[in-house]
């Protein structure tokens, strides 16, 4: 690759890790070709601590209350937290992106694996902030090596993942040492980022047992929408000041205890507890099906009569085998799943021998189930693709499934879709769609990639589909679309994907066992309970830069005979660790209770920013039928017996009443049931009946920050507050 | 008779808390059960009894998501 121009470049002294924070921030100006570093106060860390809460913090100072995705102010802010870069536990180099999502039109965050979050610390940055809009494609650089940032002209054409990434880790490696590409990694969106919502930031590795850079995904939201409406083609941080002790931590010593007796649990039981190590996510496949949680054909069935074809045994075979795939140092775990030297059959790199990041679980469920194919090859090379586009295969997977639906009522037909035949399972086509929207160019394809939500705006005006029938099956939640798991049975788990700050992704809360197979959440207070305490709880993993995975897919021999049901399915002695280590990186002790406090601040904070934005209020949390409930005939009868029980539940005789009117009359019955819901929830929460967290509360937790205040009394109304 | 997870299930002499996930289809690899509030090792679901009459609970671990 010939030498980039430089069009901007900025000189400075990398700030050494203290305590598991640099105490610098960066801000490039990609549009005014700008570089500011800021410092973090201790006041930003007690409130926000770390991670998406910097993050937010940041976006929070930069944009206006008017601001949208694509305006030049909108920022994507990079940030791991604390005790991102830990190589002696597993699951500690994640980063989290926030910015102001496509989709949703607030903020949306999403995390992704690799070396960026880390090596951006070890570079001397606790977060990066990139805001403007170039005039035409550029690479941002954060080199700690040369102590500059800077903005260069992109040399490529060809904007796409692997191509972007493969060049810019050979151009910034030793050309005698191949391994030395492993102290860079580079962020990247691809072509299809830039016509579609569903853009999404790939994050890289170099593997040095391939010899190859892999790719992690900050998935959802955007965010890789965002990037190349700034005309990035990439971000690149590197440094060779990498370490096992980089973050400088208080306490070494209880970091390498906990990580050794972590890594011994994880190797000892793996194979019988959840075969991380050698299928990955994709365990749950089959386990999903048995539980009618598999979603098949658009969420209408949780279980195929060809699941078997998608069994993670098929997956365990085409990954390859023995090679300790963590996406981080010291991640024993090692889920970060391949498939090597897979020969792709179709699109612009057809007959290309590769090496695909996955099929992760909700690949396979997405790409897969969701729109009716089971067919682990297929679903391979849609996984691929998607990430060499740039597009989060979750809401590829479900946006399709929606577009099929669609297609089969009669609502679009092929005239709309450029002669395409989108039934549910028709392989070719929808391979065919995926090509067409990393292309940007089909008028269809370019409708299909705006999501679910805009989706029914445009098929209503431009082709006369029924809104009515799109509002119903259409599975989103505030402009987002849902991840892999059919939430109708479970109560608690509508609010696990429908009461969230961000919209239905399963990272805050997922309670389908806890709820409707353990029946550990009888009553709507129990509910809440749990969804106020798993959000809270698992928001921290956010704040400082962790898998959450190594928490509860791994647990200790013993958790279950140590602890009552309810405890143990919090696994405590890895909550201890986590408390452990919090304090051995950054000599602050804190509680349990305290952790749960440290993110329930920034949740806060991150609900009255949506209210900011012109969100945030009840009326955003809305749920469609089918995430309540079968709402069509054929889904009523593929589980009679289990949903004629559930009707007599609720009070209503099935005899005599046709499956259409007892798909309506349950609607119904989980409408009513949802109102409640919402309300017991908003109450645990500390919220008000509109969904906006009261001044009390934010009091209570510390962020009773005037300009916090200031939103919420705009927006609050006498008549929303509780009456006790 | 015995509960299971709050639901009734027929007793069957001998009956172990293997044959009950069987029968439930519980494939999920994380359970954790408690006969009577007692816990129950992983290791020994295929050799412990369930009494008639016993009040079983058979966790699914969260994991997912
Ligand atoms: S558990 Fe898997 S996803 Fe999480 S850090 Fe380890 S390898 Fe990466």
């Amino acid at each position: 690759m010939e030498k980039m121009k430089v069009l901007a470049e900025w000189s400075y002294d990398p700030a050494k890790p203290f305590r598991g924070y640099t105490g610098k921030t960066l801000k490039v100006n990609v549009g005014d070709m700008t570089f500011e570093s800021k410092d973090v106060s201790e006041d930003m860390k007690d409130k926000f601590t770390g991670g998406r809460g910097f993050g937010l913090k940041l976006l929070w100072d930069s944009v206006k209350d008017t601001t949208k995705w694509n305006d030049p102010e909108n920022e994507v802010v990079i940030s791991g937290g604390p005790l991102c870069g830990v190589t002696q536990y597993p699951g500690m180099g994640k980063f989290y992106a926030v910015f102001v999502s496509p989709l949703t039109d607030q903020t949306y965050d999403s995390n992704a694996g690799g070396h960026f979050g880390p090596l951006l610390k070890f570079a001397g940055w606790d977060a990066i902030e990139i805001q403007g809009k170039a005039r035409k494609d550029v690479v941002v650089v954060v080199d700690a090596d040369e102590k500059k940032v800077k903005i260069l002209e992109s040399p490529f054409d060809d904007v796409n993942a692997y191509t972007v990434t493969e060049a810019l880790h050979e151009y910034f490696g030793d050309p005698d040492d191949i391994n030395d590409r492993r102290f860079s990694s580079v962020l990247t969106a691809g072509k299809g980022a830039e016509t579609s919502f569903w853009g999404c930031i790939n994050s890289s590795f170099w593997d040095s047992h391939r010899k190859m850079p892999r790719l992690k995904q900050a998935g959802r939201g955007g965010g890789g929408t965002i990037l190349r409406d700034k005309k990035i083609a990439a971000v690149v941080v590197k440094t060779h000041d990498l370490s096992g002790t980089a973050n400088n931590p208080a306490d070494v010593d209880t970091l390498t205890r906990l990580g050794a007796k972590l890594h011994k649990e994880i190797i000892s039981l793996d194979s019988k507890q959840c075969r991380m190590r050698t299928a990955g996510t994709p365990h749950l496949n089959e386990i999903m099906n048995e539980y009618h949680l598999l979603p098949t054909n658009n969420y209408k069935f949780g279980q195929h009569k060809d699941a078997d074809n998608i069994h993670s045994k098929v997956y365990e075979k085409m990954f390859t085998q023995g090679i300790a795939d963590g996406c981080w140092y010291g991640c024993t775990m090692a889920c970060a799943k391949a498939v090597d030297g897979y020969e792709l059959k179709t699109g612009p790199w057809k007959g290309k021998k590769i090496t695909v990041d996955g099929p992760e679980y909700e690949t396979a469920a997405g790409l897969g189930s969701n729109v009716g194919v089971f067919d682990p090859e297929w679903t391979t090379e849609t996984n691929f693709y998607a990430d060499h586009y740039g597009l989060d295969t979750i809401s590829l997977g479900t946006g399709i499934a929606f577009v099929c639906e669609c297609y089969e009522l009669g609502l679009i037909s092929k005239d709309n879709t450029n002669g395409l035949d989108l039934k549910f399972g028709n392989k070719d086509d929808i391979m065919e769609l995926l090509h067409r929207l990393g292309e940007g160019k089909d008028d269809f394809a370019l409708m299909v990639g705006k999501g679910i939500h805009k989706m029914k705006d445009l098929f209503a005006e431009k082709f006369g589909a029924d809104r009515k029938v799109m509002e119903r099956i259409g599975m989103e939640g505030q402009g987002i679309e849902v991840s892999e798991y059919v939430p109708k049975e479970s109560i608690a788990q509508w609010g696990g994907y429908f009461l969230t700050l961000k919209g239905p992704q399963h990272d805050e809360a997922w309670l389908i066992f806890m709820d409707r197979v353990n029946k550990q959440l009888p009553t709507f207070e129990d509910k809440a309970e749990a969804l106020h305490y798993f959000p809270n709880f698992r928001t921290w993993f956010s704040l400082v830069g962790l898998c959450k995975l190594p928490w509860n897919d791994i647990e200790p021999e013993d958790n279950a005979t140590k602890h009552s049901p309810q405890e143990a399915a919090r696994v405590p002695e890895h909550v201890q660790n986590y408390v452990d280590i919090f304090e051995a990186v950054t000599g602050k002790k804190i509680t349990k209770e305290e952790l749960v406090l440290q993110s329930e601040r920034v949740y806060n904070f991150q609900r009255v920013f949506q209210l900011r934005l012109g969100k945030g209020t009840r009326k955003f949390h809305n749920i469609p039928d089918r995430a309540l409930g079968p709402v069509w005939a054929d889904e009523w009868e593929a589980r009679t017996e289990y949903y004629d029980n559930e009707l007599k539940a609720g009070g209503i005789d099935p005899a005599g009443l046709s499956s259409q009117e007892k798909c309506d009359r349950l609607q119904k019955i989980r409408r009513e049931q949802w109102e409640l819901l919402v309300d017991t929830v908003y109450k645990r929460r500390g919220w008000d009946k509109n969904g906006i967290p009261t001044v009390k509360k934010l009091k209570e937790l510390g962020m009773d920050i005037p300009e916090v205040i200031a939103v919420v009394e705009k927006h609050a109304k006498p008549e929303d507050q509780w009456k006790d | 008779m015995i509960t299971v997870n709050g639901e009734p299930m027929e007793w069957k002499r001998e009956m172990t808390v293997r044959d009950i996930i069987d029968a439930k289809r519980y494939v999920f690899p994380l359970l954790a059960v408690w006969i009577d509030s007692v816990p129950v090792p992983r290791d020994d679901f295929d050799i412990t009894e369930v009494p008639d009459n016993a009040n079983v609970q058979i966790i699914h671990m969260i994991s997912g998501g």
